[in-house]
């Protein structure tokens, strides 16, 4: 419980430092801290698999690429980006509010039932995944290699300039 | 299975995983044809590599011999018992080999005119081979699957090949603007059919389509609201991408900018691929009376009105067009039209209306339709390319070998008597009166007078003389490109001659 809670804080900081910095960069690297925090959340919850999948896919991929293309976009140092009052503000928080309260009531009844909020051992490990995938899936995994080949032979076409 | 692995202490994980999830009964005949077409674009790729700079005769050789091959082993396993394989994820039936071979007949075709098109328009790229032999293999996909996670992946094999083939004339801001629009819109229509899978799946706990038929079940509304709002969605996403009104906004400006031997082989294989699924989820999505209402009770009627609608717009919009691809592309919104007729007509009667009208409908709009591009594309000249009525003007005098085939296809997609087009609509007609859908027979035939006018003109411009070309002079006929005509145009004719042997041969009874 310890260990969660610690996590949770850090998640919860970095998660208000994504929204709160002024400079992109800064709130890029808060969210990489968010998602690489979350993956250990996962791990104590006993599933190794999706923690080691949001590692790879979201803090390795996908937020490199974010910061690529927030570093090439150049966008220089951080403006001061003053927000008018309005009731528009307001009535942002209040349907975001509003949004909350209807997933965490229906949430939260459902989490109350469980008493031990883990998944079961070899439940989503990687041997249960992996042998799913490589017999009842095999031929959707082969399909989805050649889409990815369609994707970086498709890129290079449309990139390379000369013959 | 999952209260199995709970007990898990380690040891006995993998005897109790391989238990679980044994391995699946492999027929390898099955993904033959798929897999010979995939490996022959990559091996493609390599030879791409390794050929003399800008001769690109060794990839088409090579493309044209392993689609051969493909076909063969699809004609080869004809007489084969019908079976699923890989755990349900591959379907070999009739209307997979049948459709899996149009798609190769088409992707032949269009692979033999590219070559001296893409020379004209100055982007040889020896990638397009590969690409187009990867979308080709995303159709065979669509249709060779009972299962909507096949379905799904098949689609997108095939659409981000043509994303990036649409926009492959970079120079030209036209191609740029239609690889866009296509991709934003197409990405769009995934996420919709993506969503409607996702609310099957929610309802049911399968993927299968046999599995979701048979719980379909009325009476549970939260069931049959979820099973609903998800075949609406799946609807969506499918009529995205056959190009049914009103989902159809992208498909003229897609259709104008992409370069012409991929727009032939959009409207043509692009086409069979989805009205496969469309065919796939239609015939599976029936059930029986006795729950109480069935399933397509519901799907039924909105199929009905959008099957009027993209006919009588594609037609009406197509009249007042001024470009001759953006003609074809409204021509090909309502083929589409026609053909989903013959779908509903099946579906709404499977025992007396087979899968015969689609695939003879499916064949002969190919053949028709890659022609008349073909033809088309004979417009480009040192990287131009003019696409409109005029510059049609005179091709009469610089090639009258292919104005006599253009003759042909028009003849065929308006539906005069001796082509292959007036026998698919007539079989078209009579199934729609066959499975009480005699509205839509009316429409149909009013639509088919309705169109002579655009197609006419086709082939009036054709014979206009030039007056002070506003274009180059269009490129001379070459060798792939006449092939090209010359089969499609023999085709549209052969199919005909020997419609009783050939539908014996590819579905068995017409």
């Amino acid at each position: 419980m310890t260990t969660f809670t610690v996590l949770a804080i850090v998640a919860v900081l970095a998660a208000l430092g994504v929204v709160l910095f002024s400079s992109p960069v800064r709130s890029a690297i808060c969210l990489v801290v968010n998602f690489f925090v979350l993956a250990f959340v996962y791990f104590i919850l006993n599933a190794e698999l999706l923690g080691i999948t949001q590692i790879i896919v979201y803090t390795g991929a996908i937020m490199v690429l974010f910061l690529f293309v927030i570093m090439l976009l150049n966008l220089g140092g951080p403006q001061a980006w003053k927000e008018r009052r309005e009731f528009r503000t307001v009535l942002g928080f209040g349907f975001g509010a509003a949004l909350a309260g209807v997933i965490a009531s229906q949430l939260i009844t459902h989490f109350r039932e469980h008493s031990r909020p883990f998944a079961d051992d070899g439940y989503g490990s990687p041997q249960a995944i992996g042998r799913v995938l490589f017999t009842q899936y095999v031929w959707p995994f082969e399909v989805a290699s050649v889409l990815l080949l369609v994707g970086i032979v498709g890129s290079i076409l449309l990139a390379k300039r000369k013959l | 299975m999952y209260n199995l692995l709970a007990q898990t202490d380690g040891n006995g994980l993998a005897k109790r995983l391989a238990e679980a999830f044994p391995p699946p009964t492999i027929d390898w005949p099955s993904i033959l044809p798929i897999a010979l077409v995939v490996c022959t674009g990559i091996v493609a790729l390599i030879v791409e590599m390794l050929r003399p700079r800008q001769n690109n005769n060794a990839i088409i050789g090579f493309s044209l011999v392993g689609l051969f091959f493909a076909g063969l082993s699809l004609t080869s396993q004809f007489a084969s018992p019908d079976l699923e394989s890989f755990g349900g994820m591959v379907l070999r039936d009739r209307f997979s080999l049948t459709i899996q071979l149009l798609v190769v007949m088409v992707t032949g075709l269009t692979i033999l005119f590219s070559d001296g098109y893409l020379r004209a328009k100055r982007i040889p790229f020896g990638e397009f081979y590969p690409l187009v032999l990867w979308s080709a293999s995303g159709a065979m996909m669509m249709a060779s699957s009972k299962n909507l996670l096949m379905i799904f992946l098949g689609i997108e094999v095939l659409s981000i090949s043509l994303y990036v083939l649409a926009g492959m004339s970079k120079t030209e801001t036209k191609s740029e603007e239609s690889a866009l629009k296509y991709f934003l819109l197409g990405a769009f229509a995934s996420a919709f059919l993506l969503y409607g899978i996702a609310f099957m799946y929610g309802a049911t706990g399968s993927l299968h389509l046999d599995a979701i038929r048979s719980a379909w079940n009325p009476n549970d509304e939260a069931f049959r609201n979820m099973m609903l709002f998800g075949m609406g969605l799946m609807l969506f996403g499918l009529a995205f991408k056959a190009a049914f009104v009103p989902f159809h906004q992208w498909t003229p400006d897609v259709y104008q900018g992409a370069p012409t031997n991929v727009t032939a082989f959009m409207a043509a294989g692009s086409k069979i691929g989805a009205m496969a699924a469309l065919w796939r989820l239609l015939s599976a999505s029936t059930t029986n009376v006795d729950l109480g209402a069935t399933f397509q009770s519901y799907w039924m009627p909105a199929l009905f009105w959008i099957a009027i609608l993209t006919m009588t717009v594609g037609n009406l919009v197509a009249l007042v067009q001024k470009d001759v691809k953006r003609t074809l592309g409204y021509s090909s919104i309502a083929h589409a039209g026609y053909i989903l007729v013959g779908i509903l007509a099946h579906v709404n009667n499977p025992e007396k209306v087979g899968i015969g009208t689609t695939v003879f409908y499916l064949l002969s709009y190919s053949l028709m339709t890659i022609g008349a591009f073909a033809v088309v594309s004979l417009t480009a000249k040192n990287g131009k390319e003019g696409t409109r009525f005029e510059d049609l003007h005179g091709l009469w005098k610089r090639s009258p070998f292919a104005v006599g085939c253009l003759i042909v296809f028009v003849a065929s997609l308006i539906g005069i008597p001796p082509t292959s087009g007036f026998f698919g609509k007539l079989m078209i007609f009579n199934d729609a009166l066959a499975s009480d859908l005699m509205p839509l027979a009316i429409v149909l035939a009013v639509n088919s007078v309705l169109s002579v006018y655009y197609y006419v003109g086709i082939a009036k411009a054709a014979f206009v003389d030039a007056e002070g070309a506003r274009t180059p002079e269009s490129a001379p006929m070459n060798l792939g490109l006449a092939a090209t005509c010359l089969l499609c145009a023999g085709g549209i004719f052969a199919v005909v001659i020997l419609f009783n042997p050939l539908m014996n041969w590819l579905v068995g009874a017409p």
